[in-house]
């Protein structure tokens, strides 16, 4: 069961395999911004006039929703669960608040659906936490009454109408100087805030210690459905706010509106070397592993393959990339 | 003990079986109380509704089959949708203004192709150690692009006995003929595997698979032919959404999620090795006719979803604080 070791040809080679190794395992964030910065290159040969300014601020904006979503994974990952609920909880508040900003204002519009998602993600928290239902069961059931609900929600609200907010969509959308999209101004602190809850919080080392070995964590004293709670609070909390940002960057309402973008914030964690089974990982090889995923999309699409490539392409890098994880986790 | 077997041996043997399949013979009573609940509420429903509901749970029942058998081995396929969809856009442009029997050369091809796509996803797994869950996901992505490939727009042709095949009814005007071919498919595949060695070694390394290595099981190669047995069930499944929409379609449909909701309902644990396949059938069909009586009611048919997903949620509640408490006891 336990891996075996494959076989090294020489021992000079084997020095430089192991350092390799060592450094894919230890600091993986490395050959990602290796594996970014080649990508930038083949764009810079195939493509030479497509980077630019602007060309750098778009694949941001495309890219900041779909960190936020990554996150969700990374945090529910790290305790070996999953967050499929991501997807309907972004596409709910993003369709609340365009249907609650005529009547209520924006303030209020912003704060129904945040909570609500927090109420959703304490719920999904309660049950994978206390009653131990696994993540993905749990998430994707959460997914199906957040969905049915905000479809209940569409046929009250569809004589009333609204829109994506001005508001909104300048943030989601619009950016300063053609550079720097205003998207910025969410993302960075929440990026620093789940960085600072990982990698300086007692909060954070609990995710990882319950992901690594729920039984010693158990064991020496965490409560770890408190932490669970937590989390899956925080994950729909943060899907939320992305999904305020998809519907101002596609100036669209709608309740499957980021449906699309959940296998790829998955996609996302795992490429950004954050393991699915718990305990190992981190948010900011996720950010490279969303960023080379947006280049990769803008790549294929500027080269004028179909969306079909890039499927296949996205499938078999996430494969290619999981295997390499795994091969040098498990001689550790 | 041995003299009150010999005794009543019938009925403790009866007793047994009932206790060992207690979750299905539940979930097959609720279908039926619902059926007669639904008679009730709507009391034009009848044979028409049951055809209707034949064919309306088919391709689902198709994918939660195969997907229970991927669970029972200890793993999860992400990718059955997108199979759906691949098998179902081959289908449909082979048999596009081709003659009649033509379309038997493609069902044969199609089942081959998912036995293949099976192989494909279970090799990964196995080589690369990746999690299950994660290789499938991945060839979700394969397989969708795969299917964008051969056809862009939802398109192609189906043979009309196919269509004849999953409507209708057969003898009488009560036995929809989807459910005799559903019936015949899981016969005719999985009681011969499941009573066979294979059958047997997908059990084992389901639930352990330490030891079921330790006894000599070839835990690759039975991992492997399960997601070959899901990858038939999937290509089955996709011919039936050619042959009942008469088109392929290239989007992968919710069959993916509904099937790992419908085997976990079923009573298939999604640790592995428990479980069988007629109470994932009996919890799509479940599904479906909750979704039909929401509509009967008048109630908001949104509500369904709604519904869907907090009898989902409940039932794994239940399900794992009853172990807790076994654990505990």
């Amino acid at each position: 069961m336990s891996g075996s070791a494959s076989v090294q040809p020489t021992r000079a080679s084997w020095a430089s395999a192991a350092a390799w190794r060592g450094m894919f395992r230890d600091r993986p964030i490395v050959p990602l911004v290796g594996l970014l910065a080649l990508m930038i290159v083949v764009i810079r040969i195939v493509q030479p006039d497509i980077i630019s300014p602007g060309w750098v601020g778009v694949t941001f904006r495309a890219a900041i929703p779909l960190a936020i979503l990554a996150a969700c994974q990374t945090l529910t990952f790290l305790t070996g669960g999953i967050d499929l609920s991501v997807g309907a909880v972004a596409s709910m508040s993003g369709f609340m608040v365009a249907t609650l900003v005529g009547h209520q204002g924006l303030a209020v519009a912003l704060l129904v659906p945040l909570l609500i998602a927090a109420i959703a993600g304490a719920v999904t928290g309660f049950g994978v936490g206390v009653f131990r239902v696994h993540p993905l069961i749990m998430t994707l059931g959460m997914s199906l009454v957040v969905l049915g609900l905000a479809n209940v929600w569409q046929l009250i609200m569809v004589q009333t109408g609204g829109g994506v907010p001005p508001d909104l969509r300048t943030l989601g959308s619009a950016t300063l100087g053609g550079i720097l999209p205003y998207s910025l101004l969410v993302f960075v602190p929440l990026a620093a805030f789940i960085l600072f809850l990982l990698r300086g919080t007692g909060y954070g080392r609990l995710l990882y210690a319950i992901g690594d070995n729920p039984i010693a964590s158990r064991l020496s004293g965490v409560r770890s459905w408190q932490v669970l709670v937590v989390l899956y609070s925080l994950s729909a909390v943060l899907a939320a706010i992305a999904g305020f940002l998809y519907s101002g960057l596609t100036n669209v309402a709608s309740v499957s509106l980021v449906d699309t973008a959940v296998l790829p914030s998955v996609a996302a964690a795992v490429i950004g070397g954050t393991s699915i089974m718990g305990g190992r990982g981190g948010f900011s090889g996720t950010i490279v592993g969303v960023l080379i995923l947006t280049v990769l999309t803008s790549l294929l699409s500027s080269l004028g393959y179909p969306e079909a490539v890039r499927q296949i392409l996205f499938g078999a890098i996430i494969v290619a990339v999981a295997a390499a994880y795994t091969r040098v986790t498990a001689e550790s | 003990m041995g003299a009150s077997t010999s005794r009543s041996g019938g009925g403790a043997a009866i007793l047994a079986a009932v206790r060992r399949n207690a979750w299905t013979i539940g979930l097959v009573v609720f279908m039926a109380l619902l059926l007669v609940f639904t008679k009730i509420i709507q009391p034009s429903y009848g044979a028409a509704g049951l055809q209707g509901l034949g064919s309306s749970v088919l391709p689902l029942a198709l994918a939660a089959v195969g997907q229970a058998i991927v669970v029972i081995s200890g793993g999860i396929d992400l990718s059955i949708g997108s199979m759906m969809a691949l098998t179902s856009v081959v289908s449909a442009t082979m048999m596009n203004e081709q003659p009649e029997e033509f379309a038997i050369v493609v069902v044969i091809c199609v089942l081959f192709l998912g036995l293949a796509i099976g192989a494909v996803n279970g090799t990964l797994a196995v080589v690369t150690r990746v999690p299950d869950i994660v290789v499938t996901l991945a060839m979700s992505f394969v397989w969708a692009g795969c299917a964008l490939l051969v056809l862009k727009t939802p398109g192609g042709g189906s043979a009309k006995w196919l269509l004849n095949l999953v409507t209708g009814s057969l003898g009488t005007e009560w036995i929809p003929r989807a459910a005799v071919l559903l019936i015949v498919v899981v016969a005719i595949i999985w009681i011969p595997l499941r009573r066979s060695r294979l059958g047997l070694s997908i059990y084992a390394i389901g639930s352990n698979r330490l030891a079921a290595f330790r006894s000599g099981v070839p835990v690759g190669r039975t991992r492997i032919a399960a997601y070959m047995a899901m990858g038939l069930f999937a290509a089955l499944g996709g011919l039936s959404l050619t042959a009942s929409t008469g088109i392929g379609t290239p989007v992968p449909g919710p069959y993916t999620l509904m099937s790992v909701a419908a085997v976990v309902l079923g009573g298939v644990s999604l640790a592995g090795g428990r479980g069988g396949v007629f109470g994932a059938v009996a919890a799509v069909i479940i599904l479906q006719l909750i979704r039909s009586d929401i509509t009967f009611l008048n109630i908001n048919p949104n509500l369904a979803v709604v519904v869907q997903g907090v009898i989902l949620i409940g039932v794994v509640m239940i399900g794992s604080l009853v172990q807790i408490r076994r654990a505990r006891a």
